[in-house]
């Protein structure tokens, strides 16, 4: 257990993890309402107990760092900074979401705060997240690229092929594996041969670290060392962070496919909990803990009345943003 | 005017927009040692191996690699060696270069051109020698180019490498060693979108493009000498492709033939059928005519190699026939459809 008891710029920073784990808590929570009143149009897939990951890793970067996400990525956008009454709309399906209403939660993206994009094929943004760090380094930018995937991808061509491109060219990227232990609605480990994502990467060449992602402290301390080496031009670095996912695959997975014992005992592991009894050891009353909760569920609520109340785009948007040359437009057919 | 083979004219293009623009490079495997046909010899001097970068064998890395490059502000030109490698990479191509921006609603770009060097070339057999170009029209967000000749694979691969949106760009294998004119002005482009009116004639349109494009003028020339006028008409660019001309040609005509190497089911030359019936068909004085490969994979051996070619004895063949015929409806066997193999 790490003991945080120590200044008071410490216990600020370790308030800001836990109103921020709260917000993407809340937003998603929120969203699943939203699933359930059939306003929240597509699948969505939520992160619930995945939290610290996403806090931890993006603790570490600045606005200008460039992030690449999953199908299971509204924590991390929210983290990167991005604005989740944007978000909101966008999972709605409403003008002004992030992609005009264009992605929804699969394609979630901010480009104004670096994040590049969820992505709804896995493993896909392992590659575009090598291209990215290739381009930093021709253009000789400071900037460092994050890619967070699931464990299921570790299984896919593009994580053999991104590790060794960043390798091969010392690419200035953190890639992130986040090991919740399912492959959609399989678990992993059924389904994979070797030791698992670190003893891969280590095996393209990329150093690699473990940690437990339900830690919010490890987690940070444990990419911020990890950034370091990779913003200080030494190549590529791995870390496995092992989590849960507290629910299904989708909003819509009941999960059946595990024990209910297995999941309630995991509860006991929630990274928000765990982060609240270092906040409560280092002082701060349970009822600040609940203000930072409410705010975030205020906010996420108020983001969501928002979205509804926002229209949807109009017709004849689904003919912009695809070509110049050839637009659809007067090129549709 | 420089007398330049198709290869070199492509070499030239590249490194002429790399000279003007400092965001462009290049990346694939072979390219420090000029890529497997040539088409990079000699640029890895002048430009570092940082722009002319080499690349493991990664299909699909060289190719997402590039669209988050693309995405970062770059302009990378990307070599697939092998049209049927880059199905290796159809996930970075199909689902992310070309959705990216409209997926993240205009937040993002990704200018980048992947070169895919397509068709039949010295008993390549069935896995070096496809023409995969219709798969890569039917997907929105991507413009396909099919060059021809010299001069048009410089002044198109210069426009692919300035446009803002993924370019599919398939050179012919058999045409890198076609000779032809070239114009040296570096910023002579050729319009992406535009065909190229090859030969005028009155009497029937034949459309088609890339290495066909040649074996179509074989067919025309042989057509004149029996006093029929072939209006020949390379459509360079498959997405978008130009209508207005093709329309125009065969208002003038009446009679269409669209051929290509590649298989006739499901080619871009039913796109083009389709349309002139639909839009033309009161005008039409004999039905539409498709001549591309049979459904077959391509072959090793010579003979067999030899059957999925549309020669020009073919194509001229079909336009007598378009001749001969009165008005009306075809009852004859159509291309493909035989009913036992000869």
């Amino acid at each position: 257990v790490v003991q945080e008891t120590g200044s008071n710029i410490d216990i600020e920073r370790l308030r800001g993890h836990h109103r921020l784990m709260q917000r993407i808590r809340a937003f998603e929570r929120q969203a699943l309402k939203g699933l359930t009143d059939k306003a929240v149009l597509g699948a969505i897939h939520p992160s619930i107990g995945q939290e610290a990951v996403a806090a931890g890793i993006c603790a570490g970067l600045a606005r200008d760092d460039i992030l690449l996400s999953t199908h299971r990525g509204h924590g991390h956008t929210l983290a990167k900074g991005a604005d989740p009454r944007a978000m909101m709309r966008e999972l709605l399906g409403r003008e002004g979401g992030n992609c005009g209403g264009k992605g929804g939660s699969m394609h979630i993206a901010d480009f104004s705060v670096g994040m590049l994009g969820a992505n709804g094929v896995v493993a896909a943004n392992i590659v575009i997240a090598a291209g990215a760090a290739h381009a930093v380094r021709l253009r000789g930018e400071s900037r460092i690229v994050v890619v967070i995937f699931g464990d299921g991808a570790i299984n896919r061509g593009p994580f053999l092929e991104g590790l060794n491109w960043a390798a091969v060219f010392r690419l200035p990227v953190l890639f992130v594996c986040e090991d919740n232990g399912f492959a959609a609605m399989t678990r992993t480990k059924a389904m994979t041969g070797g030791d698992g994502p670190a003893a891969r990467a280590r095996a393209i060449g990329v150093p690699a670290g473990e940690v437990d992602g339900n830690d919010i402290l490890a987690v940070e301390s444990a990419a911020a060392e990890l950034i370091d080496a990779v913003r200080s031009g030494a190549g590529p670095r791995f870390l496995c962070a092992r989590t849960y996912r507290l629910t299904g695959h989708t909003g819509t997975d009941p999960a059946a496919y595990r024990p209910r014992e297995e999941v309630e005992a995991r509860w006991q592991d929630d990274p928000i909990a765990r982060l609240g009894q270092h906040l409560r050891l280092a002082g701060v009353t349970d009822s600040d803990l609940a203000e930072d909760i409410a705010a975030a569920e205020a906010e996420m609520a108020r983001a969501y009345d928002e979205a509804l109340a926002t229209p949807y785009p109009a017709a004849a948007d689904a003919f912009a943003h695809v070509q110049d040359i050839g637009d659809p437009r007067t090129e549709a057919y | 005017m420089a007398r330049l083979t198709y290869l070199d004219a492509g070499r030239v293009a590249l490194a002429e927009e790399m000279r003007r623009d400092p965001a462009v490079w290049a990346l694939g495997e072979d390219l420090g040692r000029g890529g497997v046909f040539g088409q990079y010899r000699g640029l890895v001097d002048e430009f570092g191996l940082d722009r002319i970068s080499d690349a493991p064998i990664s299909e699909a890395c060289i190719l997402g690699a590039a669209v988050g490059a693309a995405m970062m502000g770059t302009r990378p030109v990307v070599e697939m060696r092998f049209s049927d490698f880059a199905l290796c990479a159809v996930d970075e191509l199909v689902n992310q270069a070309a959705k990216a921006r409209f997926m993240f609603g205009g937040q993002t770009r990704v200018p980048m051109v992947v070169r895919e060097p397509i068709g039949m070339w010295r008993s390549s057999a069935a896995q070096h020698s496809q023409s995969l170009e219709a798969w890569y029209a039917h997907i929105p967000g991507l413009v396909v180019v099919c060059p021809s000749t010299p001069a048009d694979n410089k002044g198109l691969l210069k426009s692919a490498i300035r446009c803002d949106d993924p370019v599919v760009y398939m050179e012919h294998k058999s045409l890198w060693p076609l000779e032809g004119e070239v114009p040296d002005d570096p910023d002579r482009l050729v319009p992406l979108g535009r065909a190229s009116i090859v030969r005028e004639g009155s009497d029937v349109t034949v459309v088609s493009w890339s290495q066909q494009v040649h074996i179509a003028a074989d067919a025309a020339a042989q057509l004149a000498k029996g006093g029929v006028g072939v209006e020949l008409i390379d459509l360079r660019t498959l997405w978008p492709w130009d209508k207005p001309a093709v329309l125009a040609s065969v208002r003038k005509t009446g009679r269409l033939i669209v051929t290509h190497e590649s298989v006739s089911v499901a080619g871009f030359g039913a796109e083009i059928a389709a349309t002139v019936a639909e839009r033309l068909h009161a005008e039409l004085k004999a039905p539409v005519r498709r001549l591309g490969a049979p459904r077959i994979p391509v072959s090793y051996a010579p003979p067999l190699e030899d059957e999925v070619r549309v020669t020009a004895d073919r194509i001229a063949a079909a336009a007598r026939e378009m001749l001969a015929r009165p008005q009306g409806p075809s009852d004859e066997k159509v291309e493909g459809e035989s009913s036992s193999p000869s």
